[in-house]
């Protein structure tokens, strides 16, 4: 996009989404059960796109050890359980992150940019950036200005989400939409691909830091926007879903609407991951109890 | 004036304090003792057994931490609630066990004397089973029951009411949370006396009942590694020793009650364990 005028064009060519019926997809797909090996396929497979994340107040540099260790070893009673695709931290955490993970396939991954409410100046933002990536960050989470984006100025949002995109160098980049605080499926669509078109990597729905956070039809929006930038350009953005997710049930919803919406090609952790933190344990319990036949104890695994 | 038409009872489960229908979407047919038709009950499937157990568990501190005293009015409340109903009671009780009028209204009276009875015992119950030990130094200790935590109970298949109330109330009054599978062909009894915990301020998930099938849903229970104790009442001998090993995997406490047990202390003792305490004497 050269200038904000053509970006502006391009956002009112897009069609308007189909409220109602993204809402009746996503709850008719939301009915389908996964049963005995595809659900146990299915489990490892979530286990292996998760993001272990601590995104508190109260977080220490102990805490993200041992949950670095839990990343890399999810259940240490059974091999056989894939590591976590990465953990989420704040930026002056990952220096110790990236000592405890060393070579391990566990990446780190980085919220900056003023995460979660991103109001800050840009200096400030793509030095939280630089930082991180100095530190040693794998994946850097950006949040997006969802005040710029509200009223209108959605130029400033795309040359943010660029700038911060040189910044990264070769780190990954999400983009956070915050989708809860978009208001419309419309702002939805039009925020994936504002973010696409400057770069992203993965398109990510939201902080876990609102009321409303990730949601079956925003979700469907987003692998929709997704696969129609596939289309059009080849290339294949990866999409995060986070907040809210706390049972392996859930999990394996967004994976069949992953399937029915963007295909196979994006089950995999390099296109497809989950925010989350109690839902490993979940997806963990959910696993052993298919192999034991019978309901685990939640505490059979260690909490964060 | 038109006639008016049938109110018609749904009987439904309790789990976490709610009336769900069945996860399955499944119901079956109660017929009283004669086989008239008595109603459509909820068929629980084993993801409504585990759902029940993740609430009882949820549940457990909040019930035990209530005051011991707290708990009696509780259960008591419920008696109050039952005595209110006790016509609705007895005229189940009466079908279910093919009983005429005045035995049922006997095993009633006697169900909810058995409810006070256990209402007293929630303060009570740690003067007897608990001790203060004598021990070689300037300690106090004491040993005290606390309870084991998540209660299983497969409700006895012939007494549809009293028999579910020693069930039930033993473990409840001694801190426990229970998750109980009702008496297979005779549930509606326990299904109403269900209902009057709504009104008797339970936590919710303190008590959940599940009606269906034992044998399909026993098994579940009886695995579940959540569950800390087994009351083994509504099984046949074989199907009970099935049950008590599987449910040696994980270590429960299991009862396997007599009838004299009724009034002995024995179910009060089923599901406790001990928990010994030191304190100093003095500054």
């Amino acid at each position: 996009m050269e200038s904000e005028s053509q970006l502006r064009a391009f956002l009112a060519s897009l069609s308007g989404v189909d409220a109602v019926g993204a809402e009746a997809r996503a709850a008719k797909l939301a009915t389908r059960s996964l049963k005995k090996s595809t659900k146990l396929t299915a489990l490892d497979l979530a286990i292996s796109m998760v993001d272990l994340t601590t995104l508190e107040g109260a977080d220490t540099p102990g805490r993200v050890t041992s949950l670095c260790v839990k990343a890399m070893y999810p259940d240490p009673h059974d091999a056989s359980v894939p590591s976590a695709a990465a953990v989420c931290i704040y930026p002056d955490l990952v220096a110790r992150a990236r000592t405890v993970l060393g070579e391990s396939r566990v990446k780190v991954a980085s919220v900056a940019t003023a995460f979660p409410s991103g109001r800050a100046m840009l200096n400030v933002k793509l030095l939280d950036v630089r930082e991180a990536v100095a530190a040693g960050a794998d994946e850097i989470d950006m949040v997006i200005d969802r005040g710029a984006f509200l009223s209108g100025r959605v130029g400033q949002v795309f040359e943010e989400i660029v700038a911060v995109k040189k910044v990264c160098g070769s780190s990954h980049l999400k983009v956070i939409l915050e989708t809860g605080e978009l208001a419309t499926y419309d702002n939805v669509r039009r925020a994936s691909w504002i973010a696409m078109l400057a770069g992203a990597d993965f398109i990510k729905t939201s902080t876990g830091k609102v009321t409303v956070s990730s949601t079956l039809p925003a979700a469907l929006v987003m692998l929709e926007a997704v696969r129609d930038f596939a289309e059009t350009t080849g290339q294949l953005v990866g999409v995060k879903v986070a907040g809210g997710i706390r049972n392996a049930k859930d999990a394996l919803r967004y994976l069949v609407l992953v399937n029915e919406t963007v295909g196979a090609a994006w089950l995999t952790p390099d296109r497809f991951r989950f925010g989350a933190s109690s839902l490993l344990n979940d997806l963990l319990m959910q696993r052993l109890k298919q192999r034991r036949g019978a309901y685990v104890r939640p505490d059979e695994f260690s909490g964060d | 004036m038109s006639e008016r038409l049938d109110v018609r009872k749904t009987y439904k489960l309790l789990i976490n304090g709610a009336f769900p229908r069945s996860e399955s979407g499944r119901s079956y047919e109660v017929t009283s003792l004669k086989g008239a038709f008595l109603a459509n009950v909820a068929q629980g499937s084993r993801k409504d057994v585990r759902d029940a157990v993740v609430a009882a568990r949820g549940a457990q501190l909040k019930w035990w931490s209530q005051s011991a005293y707290n708990r009696g009015q509780v259960i008591y409340r419920l008696a109050e609630m039952a005595e209110s109903r006790r016509e609705e009671l007895a005229e189940h009780v009466a079908l279910a066990e093919g009983r005429s009028a005045k035995g049922a209204q006997t095993r009633v009276s006697r169900a909810i004397d058995r409810i006070v009875w256990y209402a007293g015992w929630t303060d009570k119950i740690a003067q007897v089973l608990g001790s203060s030990n004598p021990v070689a130094g300037p300690f106090f200790n004491f040993s005290i029951p606390v309870p084991s935590g998540v209660v299983g109970v497969l409700a006895e298949q012939d007494s549809s009411l009293e028999a579910f109330v020693n069930a039930v109330f033993a473990p409840l009054a001694v801190g426990n949370t229970v998750v109980v599978i009702a008496s297979e062909r005779r549930p509606t009894p326990s299904i109403l006396l269900g209902e009057m915990t709504a009104t008797a301020d339970f936590p919710p998930g303190a008590l959940n009942i599940i009606t269906g099938y034992t044998g399909e849903l026993a098994p579940t229970l009886a695995a579940h590694e959540d569950v800390d104790g087994l009351d083994l009442g509504g099984a046949d001998d074989e199907f009970a020793d099935q049950l008590a090993t599987s449910a040696a995997g994980s270590i429960k406490r299991v009862l396997r009650a007599k009838k004299s047990d009724a009034t002995s202390l024995r179910r009060l003792r089923a599901f406790v364990e001990t928990s010994t305490v030191w304190h100093t004497i003095g500054q």
